[in-house]
């Protein structure tokens, strides 16, 4: 199996359905982060079958609204001195602002480009999001 | 209550309440014909709608108040690119209270979260137009004298017609409501409404294609136009436009005191021959809407 290096102090992202890790990568601006980043794909799993992890040598605030928007049962390790600090559990937010934009053309979000784009849970049993102006349906 | 954007913003208590003010507006006109002195409504409509502005208009008039605004984009300061919500900061400096009409859909809710004085969504695209909710309900009410035990059917555009989406979420919250959906396919009810409102809260609903069959059951029948500008497609909408129409050989399957209503304006959607009928309801619809935007005003200006 590939080694990659434990981290001492920093942030793992496990159970990232494979596949996504590049994604979620992006989706959290970690290309900005200067300390090391690793994306592990496709890692052997018991539960997953396979998963993808991201490991970042480095503690910050997160946006654990996007992750949990992204997916629920991803599971944020906060890493200390080699130890396991916290394991964040992720629910769906409430409201997610400026994550993603409401793609309904007669939207007055489509015209009016300053506004910010947010949305709010409408059926947290079917995880879906409805636009906070417009009510259309967020698309994944 | 400090703005009505979305009709499901008002508990099922506000409109009864707001209903109960507009019977005593209409028993008691006189008692009301100044109560609104000194309080302007500005009418912010960035598209053309005679009627709901006129209705908004009329009713702030009735109330002894005055009246500013514009009725086109092309008059106001839209037109030279300003946001909603600085148009909705200025208006705030000359009025007590705002109407408007947008063709973009959450526009109202964008003006209501940048004044303090009260916002009504007189219409925002396809999206709410919650006073029209008002007077639906009110005009069921006042002729049915129940919001209750009812079985209602729409009848046209069901997908795209605001009004229908928004009378189905506002019934939903009543006992023994019984809903049919007369559509063509082509414009059946969007599927949020199926799921998210009859379903949630097990409404029994039938959907059909067949008028002439579903007549005989209702006890109120809501007519809609099927609207051009709704349309993409010149074609789909002159296919489709008459596929539903109201005359008086299908009310002779209808009950005795079936109720039709129609939001208006209609094109040709209900035969003229129908407007002598005693169930033809929708014109008295439009003043049962006066009403209970005076008794909306009210309300939110704390007046009442």
């Amino acid at each position: 199996m590939l080694k990659v290096d434990s981290i001492e102090n920093g942030i793992v992202l496990d159970h990232i359905k494979a596949g996504k890790a590049m994604e979620i990568y992006h989706q959290l601006n970690l290309d900005h982060v200067s300390s090391s980043v690793a994306i592990i794909k496709n890692v052997k799993s018991q539960v997953m079958g396979l998963k993808d992890i991201i490991k970042i040598n480095d503690v910050f605030d997160l946006n654990l609204d996007l992750l949990g928007y992204i997916d629920t049962n991803i599971t944020v390790n906060i890493i200390k001195d080699n130890k396991i600090l916290e394991k964040k559990k992720l629910d769906l937010p409430n409201e997610i602002h400026s994550i993603i934009k409401c793609k309904n053309p007669r939207c007055i979000t489509s015209i009016e480009q300053e506004l910010e784009h947010i949305f709010t849970l409408a059926d947290k049993e079917k995880g879906i999001y409805r636009c906070y102006y417009c009510e259309e349906k967020a698309a994944k | 209550m400090k703005h009505l954007i979305d009709p499901m913003d008002l508990s099922v208590k506000e409109i009864d309440d707001i209903l109960k003010l507009s019977e005593d507006i209409i028993a008691n006109r006189e008692t009301y014909s100044s109560i609104c002195r000194g309080k302007k409504l500005a009418t912010l409509f960035f598209e053309p709608s005679t009627r709901t502005r006129l209705s908004f208009e009329a009713a702030m008039l009735e109330l002894g108040g005055s009246v500013i605004g514009f009725s086109s984009a092309d008059s106001s300061s839209a037109a030279k690119g300003e946001s909603v919500a600085d148009t909705a900061r200025t208006i705030e400096k000359y009025a007590d209270i705002i109407a408007m009409r947008h063709p973009k859909e959450g526009s109202s809710k964008v003006a209501s979260l940048h004044v303090n004085i009260p916002v009504i969504n007189a219409g925002d695209g396809g999206h709410n137009h919650p006073t029209q909710t008002l007077t639906d309900l009110l005009t069921i009410y006042e002729i049915k004298h129940r919001l209750h035990s009812l079985t209602v059917g729409f009848c046209g555009d069901l997908k795209f017609g605001r009004t229908v989406h928004s009378l189905i979420k506002a019934l939903s919250r009543y006992d023994n409501i019984k809903i049919i959906l007369i559509s063509p396919d082509e414009l059946k009810i969007p599927s949020y409404i199926r799921e998210e409102v009859l379903q949630k809260n097990n409404i029994p609903f039938v959907e059909t294609t067949d008028l002439e069959n579903s007549i005989a059951d209702l006890d109120v029948l809501y007519m809609t136009r099927v609207q051009r500008e709704r349309f993409f497609n010149e074609a789909d909408y002159i296919r489709l436009k008459d596929s539903y129409i109201l005359n008086l050989q299908k009310l002779n399957h209808a009950k005795e005191d079936l109720s039709i209503l129609h939001p208006l304006p209609r094109v040709n959607e209900i035969s003229t021959e129908v407007d002598h009928d005693p169930r033809a309801k929708y014109f008295e619809q439009v003043e049962y809407g006066k009403f209970v935007r005076m008794a909306l005003m009210l309300k939110l200006l704390n007046l009442k």
